[in-house]
């Protein structure tokens, strides 16, 4: 017996060995968990584009790309786990997708030389490039989604909220807390009332919030809510009759999971997005023929074109573009973790660029520099279709208001510089 | 054979009430001291450290303090989670306010500072006993997260509540922040754990130890034979209290080096610690050791064997790894009700009496 498992095992090892490629990628995902439902689509678009580009194109630039992933649980013990037991096998890029994972990778992935790219979450003012040098937020940032939210506000009221009430109903850690400061500000700005109430994690319950929301009638209700929170919370809407059309999520309460169990009362229902949804891009035609279809997609196969999914497939054509300009850059495939985060400075994302990969109009154009890790904030809204069953774009991408943000970005990442003893600078 | 008192000839008071009567014990223990100061610090890799020595080291001391709690005091507690949380706030308001003074006192100190918050929440034990009082103390948990959450002060208004370790150093060696060698915070977190387990050992087997024993097996009769319950209640809390206190910090600053109060000392890791103790034996400090020994390491041995040597799916090998250590606990109590220092203790007396029996 004994030897049968010895054996077992070194067979095993064997079968494993050979897996070993050149770019290694890491996936920190969550498929267990209170988190599980929005982890889960994440991880599978991301792991499926490279599964896509390794069997359709071979690999980026000839090198096969060997996807690492490790369970997180949302649980920031695990990620340490998962951090240090990745990074030795030289893992180019981290995409932790949690607020909280970030914040602890920021100082050990830096001095470690490994980049991170924290899209849509973690910490904002990494948009700094000059102080957070490893540390990578494009395309937009929990601020950018802020101002944005008000600036469509502002849109459906004819450019004046003054005297509106806007609550942010928001999951009580870093990550909800994030969006507050620039929300007091943009409220000095407009002169609208703010007001904030927290949910604890996990958010399973929140009559209480929703009470005082019954009870103080405000105008708006913003959302900074992750996992089962969102389902409640719009459950939770739905039951006093709020207006749907009023009530605007970021893009991790813009998922099919949450607004599905709530039925048809959540027809009307709004998110903020920095990318499109569905699966009516060329690029899909082909992951259903080399991935699906070919029984190698990640979990279940089940959640192509939601939009977990496509932020995930996002993040990774991202990493896959950086990784590409960080080949040009360097002259060899065999980029090392320092080549990548330099590839990921420069990379640029333009229109004929996202058509060529298949996805046109996907998500919007930008260019990263040592300055702007963060991008230009290019963000839309969306709008739940309950009979349809899908988010319908709204606006246009815009740009969030940069007069509110670049202060706080300055003052931020300048407290973080001050902390920790860091020089600013681009060498 | 080797394991015996027979000929280990003890002549002083001292000798005869020594931690490890028994030679090969004792040998054993200078032994295991050598390993972990003279041989890990040269071999350890940043992987082992993070993912098995810290944790580990951590937890025990945080198992030793709700041991001499629960298993020696007798009163249950459900406010780890809380006090390591004034441990880990504690020893970032003294980082941040007084960047030059050394971990060590910082450390220390914060220990002290949640020794008189402990205190604070053990006053209702003088009055209520049992399941009431885990309650208390679970109001303990629930107040002091949403302090840590709610007042700003706590976190230096940051924008995301979050604290985050800035560089501090010991004799010069940087031991939080990025840049820290693994010797050097192994090292760091491996003389707290000796240094409260040895504490632990002496204030269990004194005074103090035996009135907190007398007014856990029965508190009416401690007080007639003269034991104060006022004073044993709340040393044991005060003293529970600071090592827990110390383990927070070094769960903060050491190990985590950024964190967020409700993830990170929410009601899971009260339970968690629990566990330990029960699992590791209701006191004994080796219990606790062996508690924390048992829930740190065996996810992280499943995760390894089921993810990277036999290549599973991560959400299935996680799934698993839930049903694997939830069997074993439940098979360990079962087996052995008194934890796994029990079964080391029954094993030992079998040893003594090796190879012939009878």
């Amino acid at each position: 017996m004994k030897l049968k498992l010895a054996t077992f095992t070194a067979a095993a090892m064997m079968v494993a060995a050979p897996a070993m490629a050149d770019l290694t990628f890491t996936s920190l995902s969550y498929r267990t968990g209170p988190y599980a439902a929005n982890g889960i689509p994440f991880a599978d678009g991301y792991a499926d584009y490279f599964t896509l580009l390794n069997e359709r194109d071979g690999g980026i630039g000839g090198e096969k790309v060997n996807l690492l992933e490790c369970e997180t649980g949302y649980n920031t013990e695990k990620g340490v786990e998962c951090y240090e037991s990745t990074k030795g096998e030289s893992a180019l890029v981290y995409q932790p997708l949690s607020t909280g994972i970030t914040y602890q990778l920021i100082p050990k992935a830096t001095a470690d030389g490994i980049p991170v790219h924290s899209m849509g979450y973690g910490r904002t003012s990494a948009k700094n490039g000059e102080v957070f040098r490893n540390i990578f937020n494009y395309p937009a940032n929990y601020w950018d989604g802020a101002s944005v939210g008000i600036k469509h506000l502002l849109d459906i009221n004819g450019g004046d909220i003054s005297g509106k009430k806007v609550a942010l109903v928001y999951h009580n850690s870093a990550y909800g807390k994030e969006p507050i400061r620039t929300l007091e500000e943009a409220a000095k700005k407009h002169g609208f009332e703010l007001s904030l109430l927290p949910v604890d994690h996990p958010g399973q319950e929140q009559k209480s919030q929703w009470l005082q929301i019954r009870r103080d009638k405000p105008d708006y209700v913003l959302m900074w809510g992750w996992g089962v929170m969102n389902q409640v919370a719009i459950q939770e809407a739905v039951n006093i009759r709020f207006p749907m059309e009023n009530f605007i999520g970021v893009w991790w309460s813009g998922s099919e999971n949450d607004v599905l169990p709530a039925g048809d009362g959540a027809n009307g229902y709004k998110a903020l997005t920095f990318h499109a949804t569905g699966a009516d891009f060329p690029l899909f035609d082909d992951i259903k023929k080399h991935v699906v279809d070919a029984g190698k997609a990640a979990g279940a196969g089940d959640q192509v074109g939601t939009a977990l999914y496509n932020r995930g497939l996002y993040a990774a054509v991202l990493a896959a573009e950086a990784a590409k300009t960080a080949q040009g850059m360097s002259g060899h495939a065999a980029i090392t973790p320092a080549e990548m985060r330099a590839g990921m400075e420069s990379l640029e994302i333009t229109e004929e660029k996202m058509a060529a990969l298949g996805l046109p109009g996907f998500g919007p154009s930008f260019k990263v520099s040592c300055q702007n890790h963060g991008g230009d904030g290019l963000v839309a809204v969306v709008q739940w279709d309950a009979a349809a069953k899908s988010w319908n774009m709204i606006s246009d991408f815009q740009q969030s208001d940069q007069d509110i943000l670049n202060p706080l970005i300055a003052e931020d990442s300048e407290a973080f510089a001050a902390e920790n003893n860091i020089t600013a600078g681009c060498n | 054979m080797f394991y015996r008192e027979a000929g280990d000839f003890k002549t002083t008071y001292a000798e005869d009430n020594q931690t490890f009567p028994i030679k090969f014990d004792r040998y054993r223990y200078y032994a295991v001291m050598l390993f972990a100061f003279a041989v890990v610090p040269f071999v350890i890799d940043s992987y082992w450290l993070n993912a098995v020595f810290l944790p580990f080291l951590i937890y025990a001391i945080a198992a030793i303090g709700l041991n001499i709690l629960v298993g020696y005091c007798g009163q249950v507690s459900l406010g780890t989670g809380g006090f390591m949380a004034v441990g880990a706030y504690a020893v970032y308001k003294l980082m941040t306010s007084f960047p030059d003074v050394s971990m060590i006192i910082h450390v220390l100190l914060a220990g002290v500072i949640t020794a008189i918050v402990g205190v604070l929440f053990g006053l209702p034990s003088l009055r209520i006993k049992g399941f009431y009082l885990a309650v208390a103390t679970l109001a303990a948990q629930f107040y002091l997260v949403w302090l840590f959450n709610r007042v700003p002060w706590f976190y230096n208004y940051s924008a995301s509540g979050q604290i985050s370790a800035p560089e501090r150093f010991v004799f010069g060696v940087p031991i939080t922040g990025a840049n820290t060698a693994s010797w050097a915070t192994y090292l760091f977190c491996l003389v707290f754990v000796v240094f409260c387990a040895v504490i632990a050992r002496n204030l269990t087997r004194g005074t103090v130890g035996r009135k907190w024993m007398a007014i856990r097996d029965m508190d009416i009769a401690a007080e007639i034979i003269g034991v104060d319950p006022l004073r044993a209640k709340l040393s044991a809390f005060a003293v529970s209290s600071f090592f827990v206190g110390i383990s927070g910090a070094l769960f903060f600053a050491v190990y985590l080096g950024a964190a967020e109060v409700g993830e990170s000392f929410g009601i899971t890791k009260s339970f968690l610690v629990l566990f330990m103790v029960i699992i590791g034996g209701l006191g004994s400090i080796f219990g606790s050791f062996a508690g924390a020994a048992f829930l740190v390491l065996l996810p992280v041995f499943l995760k390894n064997v089921l993810v990277g040597s036999l290549g599973w799916p991560t959400d299935i090998a996680a799934h698993l790894e839930f049903m694997i250590v939830g069997a074993l606990i439940i098979i360990f109590l079962i087996a052995e009700p008194h934890g796994i220092a029990q079964l080391w203790r029954v094993a030992k007396e079998k040893l003594r009496l090796w190879p012939f029996p009878h």
